[in-house]
C-alpha cells in the first residue's frame, strides 16, 4: 500500500522507498548569513565528482560568474548587492559616498549575458525588465548607474549596501518530482533519503528537467544525460562529509542528520533575531511545505526569489491523481464522440 | 525617465528575481515533442475512425484510418527516440512501469498501440496476396486478425491521445501545469480533428458522413477545453500573447473554418479536401502553440514567482506567522 502522503505532505522518504532499517535522513543546512562567497564549495564539488568545466567567461552581472546550477555546476554561489544597510552592523561606509553600485541599467545588461556551460538549457539569459526591477527594491528604481557610487545622489541620498551570498544546491526534496517522473528509474532514492541519478541508466529524456520546481537538474550536451548533485553519495556511504561541506571555510554549509540540522537552524534563526537581524528566515526546512521539506535547506536574509529560488514551490505530482482523472474523462469523451459520430445520424 | 544621461523604463508590475534569470530550467524537449503531440494524436484518432468504419461497414474509410494510425505511430516513435539525449538507450524506458511518470505510462500505451495498429494496417494488404497456397491461407486469416487488432488499437487510442495532456501538465512549467484540467480535452479534440481531416482528404466521399459529425464533436471538445486555458490567471498569458498565442489562435481559427467547411461540403470533393487540410493544420498549430506557451512560461521568472508570491501572501494573511 502506498503511504497516504506518497505524493504530498510530510514523509520520511527512505523507508517510503522501501528501505528497511534505513539510516537517519542526511542533508545540508546552508546558513547564508556566514557565507563569504569564496566558491570553495563549487571547486571542491568539481574536484571530487569530476564535474566538467562550465565556462570561464565573466557574466558581468556581479561576482557570480557561474550564473546558475547546471549539469556542470552542482553548487552555485549566488551573489546579490543591495543598496540597503546590513542592519546589525555599523554601516561600513558611513559618511563615504556609497550609492548603489548596481543600477537597473547594469542589472538589465547582466540579465542578457550567458556562457557556454556545456549543458542544455544551461544558463539561459534572463528578462532585462525583471533584472532592472531587482536592483535595490522599489525605493531605488530608476537610480542611474553610469557614475561612480554616490557621486550624483548628494550626501542625503547616500545609502549603505549589503552583499547577499548563498551557495545553492539540489534540494533533495522529500517529494522529488524529478524522481517521480523519471521513466527509466534512473533517478532513485538512496538509503540516506537523498536523490541520485544513475548515469548508466539515464537516456536523456529530459522529463526531470521540466519537472524540477527549483530549476536544478540539467542535461550535458556532449553526453546527453541529466546530471545534478548526488550529495556525494559515494562519500556518505563510508561516513565522510560531502566535499562542499568539507571545504566550506565558514561552516556556512553544514552537513548532518536532517533532524539535528533543523534544530540547529531554528536555534540559529532565533539567535540572529535576538541580535537584530529580523530578516533572517529559513527556507525549505518545513516538512509541511509544498515539497514535503527539502533535504538541503537554507537560512536566507531576504525573500527566496531574490536568490533565484521559487518562493512557494509545490511538487507537480501533488495534482497527479487529478490530472489522470481529467485525462480519463477526456478519453471517455473521445470514445463516446466517435461512437456517436458513427452510430448517430443517417447512414 | 531620464537621469544622468540614461533612459530607463521600469515596468509597473513588481516582483523580485535573481538578475531576471529564470527560476526553472526551460524544457529541453525539441520540436520533436511538439511534432509527436500531433502525430500521436493523429494516430489515436485514426485508429478510432478505422474501428468505427470497420464496425459500420465502410471499407475505404477503414483503410485510411488504419494506415494513418500506423503512419502516425511510426512517426511518433521516431520523433520520441530522436528527441532523447541518448537515443541508443531508448529501451531503458522499458525497465520500469510507473504511474507517477506519465512518460512511462505513455511508453507502455505506445508499446501496446503500435503493434496493434501495425497488424491492423498490414492486414489491409490481404487482397494483394495470391488466392492459393500458404499465402492464400494468410489472405483468408489476415482480415479477421486485422479486425481484432484494429478494435484493440482503438481501445487503447483514447489513452494515447489524452495522456499527453498529463505528460505536459506533470511538470513545474507554469503554463502547462496550471492547464492540467484542460490539456487532455484540448488534445483529445485536436486528435479527432486531425484524424477527421485526413479522412476527409483521403477516404471515399460516400463514406465520410461520420467524419463531418466527428469534426463537429472535435471542435466542441477542443473549444470547451481551450476556453479554460485562458482563464487560469497570469499563466494564461502565453496562450494568448506572443508567438505561442498566435499559434493557439491560428489553431482555433483553422478548427472553426475546417469544421464549418466540413459540414457544408457534403458533395464537393474539393471542399472536403480543403476542410480536411484546415483541420490537420489546426491540430499542428494547436500542438506547437501549447508546446511553445510552456517554454515561454518557464523562461520568464514572472510566471514562476508572481503566482507563488501571491499564494504565499494570501496564506500569510489568513494565518499570521
Amino acid at each position: 500500500m502506498p503511504h497516504a502522503n506518497a505524493l504530498y505532505g510530510p514523509l520520511d522518504p527512505a523507508p517510503d522507498a522501501g528501505y528497511e532499517n534505513a539510516p537517519p535522513r542526511m542533508g545540508f543546512f546552508t546558513d547564508t548569513s556566514v557565507c563569504i562567497g569564496c566558491k570553495a564549495c563549487e571547486v571542491a564539488c568539481k574536484e571530487w565528482n569530476g564535474v566538467p568545466e562550465s565556462g570561464l567567461d565573466l557574466l558581468g552581472m556581479s561576482y557570480d560568474n557561474t550564473g546558475a546550477l547546471t549539469a556542470n555546476s552542482w553548487r552555485h554561489v549566488a551573489f546579490v548587492e543591495q543598496p540597503r544597510s546590513a542592519g546589525w552592523a555599523t554601516p561600513a561606509f558611513a559618511g563615504d559616498p556609497d550609492g548603489p553600485a548596481i543600477s537597473p541599467a547594469t542589472a538589465a545588461v547582466g540579465a542578457r549575458t550567458s556562457t557556454d556551460t556545456g549543458t542544455d538549457p544551461g544558463l539561459p539569459t534572463g528578462s532585462p525588465a525583471a533584472a532592472a526591477r531587482m536592483s535595490g527594491g522599489p525605493e531605488f528604481l530608476g537610480m542611474p548607474g553610469a557614475q561612480p557610487p554616490g557621486r550624483g545622489s548628494g550626501a542625503e541620498g547616500r545609502t549603505d549596501f549589503r552583499w547577499l551570498m548563498m551557495s545553492d544546491v539540489c534540494k533533495h526534496c522529500t517529494h522529488a518530482a524529478c524522481l517521480d517522473v523519471c521513466p527509466t528509474g534512473s533517478l532513485f532514492r538512496t538509503e540516506f533519503g537523498t536523490v541520485v541519478v544513475q548515469e548508466d541508466i539515464c537516456n536523456g529524456c529530459g522529463y526531470c528537467i521540466s519537472a524540477c520546481p527549483y530549476g536544478v537538474i540539467d542535461q550535458r550536451k556532449d553526453d546527453g544525460r541529466a546530471w545534478k548533485c548526488t550529495l556525494c553519495y559515494d562519500r556518505l556511504g563510508v561516513g565522510m562529509t560531502p566535499a562542499c561541506a568539507q571545504a566550506c571555510p565558514t561552516e556556512s554549509i553544514q552537513y548532518g542528520e536532517l533532524d539535528e540540522l533543523r534544530e540547529r537552524a531554528a536555534a540559529r534563526v532565533a539567535k540572529l533575531h535576538e541580535r537584530g537581524v529580523p530578516e533572517a528566515r529559513l527556507y525549505g526546512h518545513d516538512p509541511n511545505d509544498g515539497v514535503g521539506g527539502d533535504g538541503a535547506f537554507f537560512l536566507l536574509l531576504d525573500e527566496p526569489e531574490v536568490y533565484g529560488l521559487p518562493p512557494d514551490p509545490i511538487v507537480t505530482t501533488r495534482d497527479l491523481p487529478a490530472m489522470w482523472k481529467r485525462a480519463g474523462l477526456a478519453a471517455m469523451t473521445m470514445a463516446v464522440a466517435t461512437a456517436v459520430a458513427f452510430l448517430g445520424g443517417r447512414r | 525617465m531620464t537621469r544622468g544621461g540614461e533612459r530607463l523604463t521600469v515596468p509597473p508590475a513588481d516582483f523580485a528575481s535573481y538578475y531576471g534569470r529564470p527560476v526553472l530550467k526551460p524544457p529541453v524537449w525539441k520540436y520533436d515533442i511538439a511534432g509527436y503531440l500531433f502525430t500521436g494524436g493523429l494516430a489515436a484518432g485514426s485508429a478510432l475512425i478505422g474501428a468505427g468504419a470497420q464496425l459500420t461497414g465502410r471499407p475505404g474509410l477503414r483503410k485510411v484510418g488504419r494506415w494513418t494510425a500506423l503512419g502516425g505511430v511510426a512517426a511518433s516513435t521516431y520523433l520520441l527516440v530522436h528527441d532523447l539525449g541518448r537515443p541508443a538507450r531508448f529501451h531503458h524506458m522499458l525497465r520500469v512501469a510507473k504511474v507517477t511518470s506519465p512518460m512511462s505510462v505513455g511508453t507502455w500505451i505506445l508499446a501496446a498501440f503500435g503493434p496493434l495498429a501495425g497488424v491492423a494496417a498490414v492486414a489491409e494488404l490481404a487482397p494483394l496476396l495470391p488466392q492459393h497456397g500458404v499465402l492464400g491461407l494468410a489472405r483468408r486469416i489476415a482480415p479477421p486478425i486485422g479486425n481484432v487488432a484494429g478494435l484493440a488499437a482503438a481501445a487503447t487510442a483514447p489513452a494515447l491521445a489524452t495522456y499527453t495532456g498529463v505528460l505536459l501538465a506533470d511538470t513545474a512549467v507554469p503554463s502547462w501545469h496550471d492547464a492540467y484540467p484542460s490539456l487532455p480535452f484540448v488534445f483529445a479534440g485536436s486528435a479527432l480533428a486531425a484524424a477527421s481531416g485526413v479522412g476527409l482528404i483521403a477516404a471515399p466521399a460516400a463514406e465520410t458522413a461520420p467524419l463531418r459529425r466527428l469534426a463537429l464533436a472535435a471542435a466542441a471538445i477542443e473549444f470547451g477545453g481551450g476556453h479554460q486555458l485562458e482563464r487560469q490567471g497570469l499563466t494564461s498569458e502565453p496562450y494568448t500573447h506572443g508567438r505561442s498565442g498566435r499559434l493557439v489562435r491560428a489553431g482555433r481559427a483553422l478548427l472553426a473554418v475546417g469544421t464549418a467547411t466540413a459540414l457544408l461540403s457534403r458533395r464537393s470533393r474539393v471542399l472536403s479536401a480543403i476542410s480536411g487540410a484546415a483541420l490537420v493544420a489546426s491540430s499542428v498549430a494547436t500542438r506547437f502553440g501549447v508546446f511553445e506557451a510552456g517554454r515561454v512560461s518557464a523562461r520568464d521568472p514572472k510566471y514562476t514567482v508572481v503566482p507563488q508570491r501571491e499564494r504565499l501572501n494570501e496564506n500569510r494573511s489568513v494565518t499570521p506567522l
